[in-house]
């Protein structure tokens, strides 16, 4: 039975960066390999939730992809950085599995999986008067309002951050990868634009057409919230 | 309202393009003059950061568990194994 205790040698390797732990792991270091596990296993595992409904499939795409990591590391040239080359691998194989099961699943009404390509706007077109409006044409009729009126506490209340976490949960798989590692993660978007194996345009797409449904689902619940306390 | 005049309903679909800095400076220069003169187009781009603000503490914190690891370290035992020396 491997012992996964951490060692004061795995609590070092922790401390070290990816590059330094890619050099250890390319000397066969044990440790190294374990902080990098606990580094971008839970990020990986929530990726490929994404892409893949059923969860032990989802960590079998984690497994495959370490493994995979494993025995691409020798041919590894270090042209894109270590994470993001872990993570091209780990979309490319979740998008395929995910693809397989929704074509194996009777019930594949998945709404996550839609097209991308045939987006709404980013905003209702009926919150605009029409293109033909003599004065003021494509402006709002509904004007969005002043967030800064609102309390902080509510902003980043558990409920509020719930709706989000629900809000991004049901983008579809690609914009869900997008907004967690850019807006979560933090990653640049060269970063992501290489994990994804997308264009610097597309990834924008991808990003625009993500935050633009999380605000419009804050909105909504901020608004209700605003009627409801004036009633 | 003159033909250069953006109109807010494309201005809502640029604001990512103008947060990430990519829009072209003539655009950019659009983008900005309409903002000084429509508040709830300022009011939409303040909702847009705050999004982007709230999204980035949306994580739950809880600590994850990763899955299979004695089954992973295992299988790097065995590519260490197989490394040449």
């Amino acid at each position: 039975m491997p012992s996964t205790q951490a060692t004061p040698r795995r609590r070092e390797a922790h401390l070290l960066d990816d590059e330094r732990l890619l050099e250890a792991l390319r000397q066969g270091d044990e440790d190294a390999f374990m902080a990098l596990v606990d580094r971008y296993g839970a990020l990986m595992l929530r990726v490929a939730s994404m892409y893949v409904r059923t969860p032990s499939v989802a960590e079998e795409v984690v497994q495959e992809t370490w493994l995979a990591v494993l025995e691409g590391i020798g041919r590894f040239e270090g042209r894109s950085t270590l994470k993001t080359w872990m993570f091209r691998i780990l979309s490319n194989r979740a998008k395929t599995r995910g693809e397989r099961e929704a074509r194996c699943l009777p019930f594949s009404s998945c709404a996550a999986a839609g097209d991308e390509d045939d987006d709404g706007p980013a905003v209702d077109a009926d919150r605009f008067l029409s293109a033909d409006h003599p004065q003021w044409p494509g402006h709002w009729a509904a004007a969005p309002r002043d967030w800064s009126t609102v309390p902080e506490v509510r902003l980043v209340s558990r409920e509020t951050l719930g709706l989000i976490r629900d809000a991004i949960g049901r983008l579809p798989d690609r914009q869900q990868e997008v907004i967690l590692l850019r807006d979560v993660e933090g990653w640049s978007s060269e970063e992501v634009c290489e994990a994804l194996a997308v264009s610097e345009v597309n990834q924008r797409v991808l990003l625009h057409r993500a935050r633009s449904k999380v605000r419009a689902a804050l909105e909504h619940y901020l608004d209700d919230a605003a009627i409801g306390a004036v009633a | 309202m003159s033909a250069d005049d953006l109109a807010c309903q494309e201005l809502v679909e640029l604001v990512t393009s103008y947060l990430e800095g990519r829009l072209p400076r003539g655009e950019r220069r659009r983008f900005e003059r309409h903002l000084g003169e429509c508040e709830p187009c300022v009011h939409y781009v303040e909702q847009m950061r705050e999004t982007i603000r709230l999204v980035g503490r949306s994580a739950t914190g809880d600590p994850e568990r990763v899955p299979g690891i004695d089954r992973l370290l295992d299988a790097f035992r065995d590519w260490n194994r197989e490394q040449p020396a």
